[in-house]
């Protein structure tokens, strides 16, 4: 239990880095934008993780260990993430999503 | 005593078949004829030995001739009681068989020798004889059904390969195939009546289905039950002899299943001699005599459909062949005829004893048939060798010129006219006989056929040999000694084969009975067919018009004839205009315009879906983001709605 700062008010902060997430993954063209709006939406995740934890069970761990889990995770995929970036970048010369359409029909 | 060795009369031909088959081409013309007829030649043997030991040495036991095992091996084990073996049956009419089968394959495959020198395939050819003497003799020892059915098929397809031998001859191909259809349908019949019988009984094995009782009844109990269910208005094992005797009509070319027989004519003259005149074309009478306890106790309403059946095609085929103008074709209705004798023989028989004489006389007449018919046909193809035609319009006068032919010849057309004295007369005496016991109509049937063959085979004979003078192209000549010797031993035969006491060794349950010589019927009959022979003499003795004003005063009932009653033409009707033409057809655009139809519907409309849709998958990452967040969160609200209501 924080001070003065209420669950729901850290609820509203962590929807809104959700949605400011999804809204930068689908409007953005550069992939490396992308990707760190995906962290965005981890991270808001993450906190919510934690959050719950903290206000709901103060007694438990689960909620932090999935926080640290998430965090892990994320580094691995972002190590992935920016690997592919890079050979996307060797062969369309270009980190555009729009240049990259070779998975249609 | 040990009847293995009778394995060896059937196994020998089969080697020969491997052999020679394998071999073909590698191997000289003459060494193949020499070894194929060397094989069957042991084959007769062999055959002579085992008819001496069974019938004089140890097939009698108390006065009735038992049925050995000589050979046995279980094949398909299903039940205890349901197995299909192969083996080996010694019985009187299995023996007999095999002395007549491999008598006549013997005489065939020396003429062959000759008939067939210079011939492409000459190789194949004696390799298909083999394979038939093989498949045939495996039909004669059959221990059961199912064995029977297996060298059944096998003899069908040892004919059709044989008159099918000169393929290049559309004529010969379709003939073969016809041959080939033709009994196969008939066999359906013949199988469904073996699963019949079979399923009833549980049993496929002669013994144990024929097995009587000492007071003459069948000693099976399942076929009591079998007789105790009817279907309509017949018992079951009715049905099923009926049924079986359909396989036996069509491989005998009984009316309606004959019209194979005259195409099969087709093939070289020896095959014809052997195949559809000796042997195979009485497998169906065979496949009866070896069924007859069933018939005569279990089934009397099978019998006398054997009985009409034979009448009426026995009739039916000499009346054709008083019209053919074709040598082979008018010997094919002739042994038609003659079949049709038979079985209407075995139909007038009763079992037992002194009434079994109908099936005495059968098989009798069987052997006798076996020998002039064989004797006949390789008389004529000596004569077709000659002249190079088979119209009896090409020939005349050739008595001068074959003097061993014709000599031979006229022997096998008295024995089948009934000349007395001949082995004919002997043995469609006791056929006349025992019709005349059992059955007015059908006597007179047969006493009318009578007359009817020696016309037709005097015509023939007359008119062959007699008869106005023809110019040949070249001279005709006298074959050689390859077909001339078995001519002339088959010419013995068609003498003497009469005087063999045949009630003493083939009766209808096995123990012996004095026959006696009926004049009565033997004089009048033997009238009957000189008449028919002197009407033949007066027609076609010398060259005389009256033939062609009889035939334009009978304009129309000749051509009917001649045509063969249009047997043929309205199978072609059947099959042609009804079966193809109305239902195949129909048929066929049902399958096009709804089946198929639905499948290629089916298709389209996959195909028009994903054509029109395949814009979704557009390869930006984003869009499909979008579509799946649209769709998440239209889950989430309808699990929303669900929740709060």
């Amino acid at each position: 239990m924080i001070e003065g700062i209420e669950l729901q008010h850290i609820l509203i902060v962590t929807t809104l880095m959700f949605f400011i997430g999804v809204y930068g993954f689908l409007v953005r063209r550069n992939l490396i934008t992308i990707l760190m709006a995906s962290e965005l939406i981890l991270n808001s995740v993450s906190i919510n993780f934690v959050v719950f934890n903290k206000y709901l069970y103060p007694d438990a761990l689960q909620g932090y260990m999935f926080a640290i889990f998430v965090i892990a995770i994320a580094a691995a995929e972002a190590a992935v993430a920016i690997a592919i970036i890079i050979n996307v970048y060797r062969r369309f010369k270009s980190v555009n999503v729009e240049n990259v359409h070779e998975m249609k029909y | 005593m040990d009847f293995t060795y009778t394995l060896a009369i059937i196994l020998l031909p089969l080697v020969t078949f491997l052999t020679i088959g394998l071999l073909d081409k590698s191997m000289p013309n003459k060494l193949a004829g020499v070894l194929g007829t060397a094989s069957i030649g042991t084959s007769f043997l062999l055959a002579c030995y085992t008819a001496y030991q069974y019938f004089f040495v140890y097939g009698m036991v108390d006065g009735v001739y038992q049925k050995i095992i000589a050979y046995h091996i279980t094949w398909l084990k299903f039940t205890d009681t349901l197995h299909i073996d192969l083996g080996v049956i010694l019985d009187p009419i299995s023996v007999m068989m095999l002395l007549v089968v491999t008598t006549v394959s013997l005489m065939v495959h020396i003429y062959s020798n000759g008939y067939m020198h210079g011939e492409r395939g000459f190789n194949k050819f004696f390799s298909f004889l083999s394979l038939f003497s093989f498949s045939m003799l495996g039909l004669v020892v059959a221990t059961n059904l199912f064995q029977m059915y297996i060298f059944w098929e096998l003899v069908g397809v040892s004919s059709f390969l044989l008159i099918g031998y000169y393929y290049e001859k559309p004529s010969a191909v379709a003939a073969s195939k016809k041959a080939f259809i033709t009994t196969r349908f008939a066999d359906l019949g013949f199988l469904i009546g073996i699963l019949l019988l079979s399923w009833y009984t549980g049993t496929f094995d002669f013994v144990q289905l024929t097995q009587t009782s000492a007071i003459g009844t069948l000693e099976s109990p399942a076929i009591a039950t079998m007789g105790g269910i009817s279907f309509m208005g017949l018992s079951v094992i009715s049905w099923a002899l009926i049924l079986i005797f359909m396989g036996g009509a069509g491989k005998s070319a009984m009316f309606p299943l004959h019209i194979w027989l005259p195409d099969a004519m087709e093939g070289p003259t020896p095959v014809s001699a052997l195949i559809h005149a000796a042997t195979m074309v009485v497998a169906g009478v065979f496949l009866v005599a070896r069924l007859f306890p069933i018939y005569a106790i279990a089934a009397p309403d099978a019998l006398t459909v054997v009985m009409w059946v034979g009448a009426f095609s026995s009739l039916f085929a000499a009346i054709i062949a008083c019209t053919q103008y074709d040598i082979k074709r008018v010997l094919a209705f002739s042994t038609m005829s003659q079949i049709g004798y038979m079985m209407l023989a075995l139909g007038v028989s009763k079992y037992g004893g002194e009434n079994g004489l109908g099936f005495t006389a059968s098989m009798f007449h069987l052997t006798t048939h076996a020998m002039f018919k064989a004797l006949l046909f390789l008389g004529a193809g000596s004569i077709i060798h000659a002249v190079h035609s088979n119209s009896m319009l090409d020939m005349g006068g050739l008595r001068k010129y074959m003097p061993i032919t014709f000599i031979t010849f006229g022997i096998a057309w008295l024995a089948i006219c009934g000349f007395p004295g001949l082995s004919g007369f002997f043995s469609k005496d006791e056929i006349l006989v025992a019709a005349m016991q059992n059955n007015t109509p059908v006597f007179i049937i047969a006493v009318v056929v009578a007359g009817l063959t020696a016309f037709y085979m005097s015509r023939l004979f007359f008119s062959v040999f007699f008869g106005k003078e023809t110019k040949y192209h070249h001279t005709p000549h006298e074959s050689p000694k390859t077909m001339t010797i078995p001519l002339m031993v088959l010419a013995f035969f068609a003498i003497f084969a009469g005087y063999i006491p045949f009630s003493k060794f083939v009766t209808s349950d096995g123990a012996a009975f004095a026959t006696h010589f009926h004049w009565n019927v033997a004089i009048p009959v033997t009238l009957i067919a000189f008449i028919g022979m002197g009407i033949a003499y007066v027609l076609y003795f010398k060259e005389s018009t009256i033939p062609t004003k009889v035939t334009k005063a009978l304009k129309g009932v000749y051509t009917t004839i001649y045509n063969k009653f249009y047997i043929d033409e309205i199978y072609l009707f059947v099959t042609k205009k009804i079966l193809f033409n109305i239902v195949a057809r129909s048929i066929a655009w049902f399958d096009r315009h709804v089946i198929d139809a639905t499948m290629n519907g089916f298709a389209t409309v996959t195909n028009y879906v994903s054509n029109s849709i395949k814009g979704l998958q557009s390869g930006q990452v984003q869009k499909y983001g979008l579509v799946f967040l649209m769709g998440a969160l239209t889950f989430a609200l309808i699990f929303i709605y669900l929740v709060t209501k």
